[in-house]
């Protein structure tokens, strides 16, 4: 570094003034062979691979919008657990017989624990200078068997959960709206009566509904229409259900259609 | 004009070196699949840095709506997902970005590794590697709880129970994580919240800049 005198600085700062060449980029014919620069030619073609990725990506994303779960609950004890995909695998070590209970550190972390250590300190580990893996046979093959281990232990993970129970337990459950009705309506009162007894069987007395039966409050259907699916039924409900006269089936269909959530 | 404006900066600050140590390299022809097409393992340590580019742009547009708090956690993510526009791109960007980034830096591993790229003198950037592997992880699993839903709730249970299974200081780490030593709740959320958009980055961040310091330094291995 050049110190002392005849040292000129750009005003009272500390940065050397110099005469250097302007910001003229090299000429490409002094990169010899089949090297390329950086700037702007390699960029552009690393730019032209990530855009092919990009696209891929939001193809993924556009066509399966990531999942979201109904809200936690704390209380809900038959909840089956399951992490990310990544960490399937150490789930499912934890899993195995002697890698759980009384030998829950040799799966929780002596195992991973020395797959991640012995990853960290490889340098160290293999020290021959050769770069080749048919070369350097023993950390090859170790990769490769522990390669091995994560993709089965993922397979094996995928392979014993029941994913059709594990998208239905975290579905989101609409909320029954909450409506208030006049319980000596006449309609009500002819459905909690006699006539009633096989709907409110299904749609329970404070007609929020249950099992499969939806809930009477908050339909969207209007009185010729409730009379209809009463008469004939829908769905997994069967027709002529209510017991009582024609009058009554039509004061109760107006009773149910005016169970309307408030806009 | 453009050189003039960079003459003009250059002469106050003397950024060229700078510049130079960037981006005025050559790419050798062995990590370049414009020459051979299997060259495109390279490829894998520079993707895995676009993505965590866009999981950094679209993290901050993220928390523009979220609310890291058990009563309007749940309720912002679905507000965002169902309401916002474009909302559920951001978040599916983000989410589906979680997994490819795994996915990307584990091909780049492997890369680094079938390729002996971790010998002398590159074993520091290796460990500093393997070092931005664990945050990815650690990003990855607080992230996780984040839409307090069923499943995040669930699955940080027992990251939480597998945490405080380790000997000695499990129990330390177990209350460090979730705030409390028995309820997984509000303390936990906000704990998650602050280690996924703070810490972690900020350790990510510093973890990076000595990767590519290192790479910038060292150059690329050369061919097998």
């Amino acid at each position: 570094m050049h110190r002392g005198k005849g040292m000129k600085f750009v005003g009272d700062s500390r940065v050397k003034m110099n005469d250097r060449m302007p910001n003229i980029p090299k000429d490409y014919s002094e990169y010899p062979g089949k090297t390329e620069a950086f700037w702007p030619d390699f960029l552009l073609k690393e730019w032209m691979v990530g855009a092919v990725f990009l696209i891929g990506y939001l193809l993924l994303t556009v066509a399966h919008p990531s999942p979201l779960e109904g809200p936690a609950d704390p209380t809900n004890a038959s909840y089956i657990p399951l992490p990310d995909w990544y960490f399937l695998q150490m789930y499912q070590l934890l899993k195995y017989a002697y890698a759980s209970g009384p030998y829950n550190v040799i799966g929780a972390m002596v195992i991973p624990g020395l797959a991640f250590g012995s990853l960290a300190l490889m340098p160290f580990l293999d020290r021959s200078p050769e770069r080749r893996p048919s070369k350097r046979p023993l950390p090859t093959v170790f990769m490769l068997l522990t390669l091995c281990a994560i993709v089965y232990l993922t397979w094996e993970s995928v392979h014993n959960t029941n994913w059709e129970k594990v998208h239905a337990q975290g579905e989101i459950k609409e909320p029954t709206p909450e409506i208030e009705f006049d319980e000596n309506a006449e309609g009500f009162l002819i459905l909690s009566g006699d006539q009633g007894k096989s709907c409110i069987a299904c749609h329970g007395a404070d007609l929020a509904g249950g099992g499969a039966a939806p809930a009477l409050l908050g339909n969207e259907l209007t009185a010729e229409e409730v009379a209809e699916v009463m008469k004939n039924g829908r769905g997994a409900m069967p027709g002529g259900q209510f017991a009582g006269t024609d009058e009554e089936l039509q004061v109760v269909a107006e009773f149910i259609a005016s169970l309307k959530a408030e806009e | 004009m453009l050189n003039k404006i960079y003459d003009w900066v250059d002469e106050r600050l003397d950024i060229t070196p700078i510049w130079r140590d960037i981006a005025d390299h050559e790419v050798p022809e062995h990590v370049n699949p414009a020459h051979h097409f299997s060259a495109f393992v390279y490829c894998f340590g520079g993707l895995t840095f676009f993505i965590t580019v866009i999981q950094i742009l679209s993290g901050m547009f993220l928390t523009m709506y979220y609310v890291p708090d058990v009563e309007n956690a749940w309720k912002s993510v679905y507000y965002l997902q169902n309401e916002v526009a474009f909302g559920e791109i951001v978040r599916g960007m983000h989410h589906w970005g979680a997994s490819l980034v795994i996915v990307m830096m584990f091909l780049h591993t492997l890369r680094v590794f079938f390729t002996g790229s971790y010998k002398k003198p590159r074993e520091l950037n290796w460990i500093v590697g393997v070092g931005i592997f664990a945050v990815m992880l650690g990003l990855g699993f607080t992230g996780y709880l984040l839409p307090w839903d069923m499943k995040a709730l669930f699955a940080t249970k027992v990251g939480i129970q597998i945490a405080a299974s380790v000997p000695f200081i499990g129990e330390l780490i177990k209350i460090l994580l979730a705030g409390d030593a028995t309820i997984i709740g509000a303390q936990t959320l906000t704990r998650f919240f602050a280690i996924h958009v703070f810490f972690l980055p900020a350790v990510l961040f510093a973890l990076l800049a000595a990767h590519f310091i290192m790479i910038r330094r060292q150059g690329i291995s050369g061919p097998l």
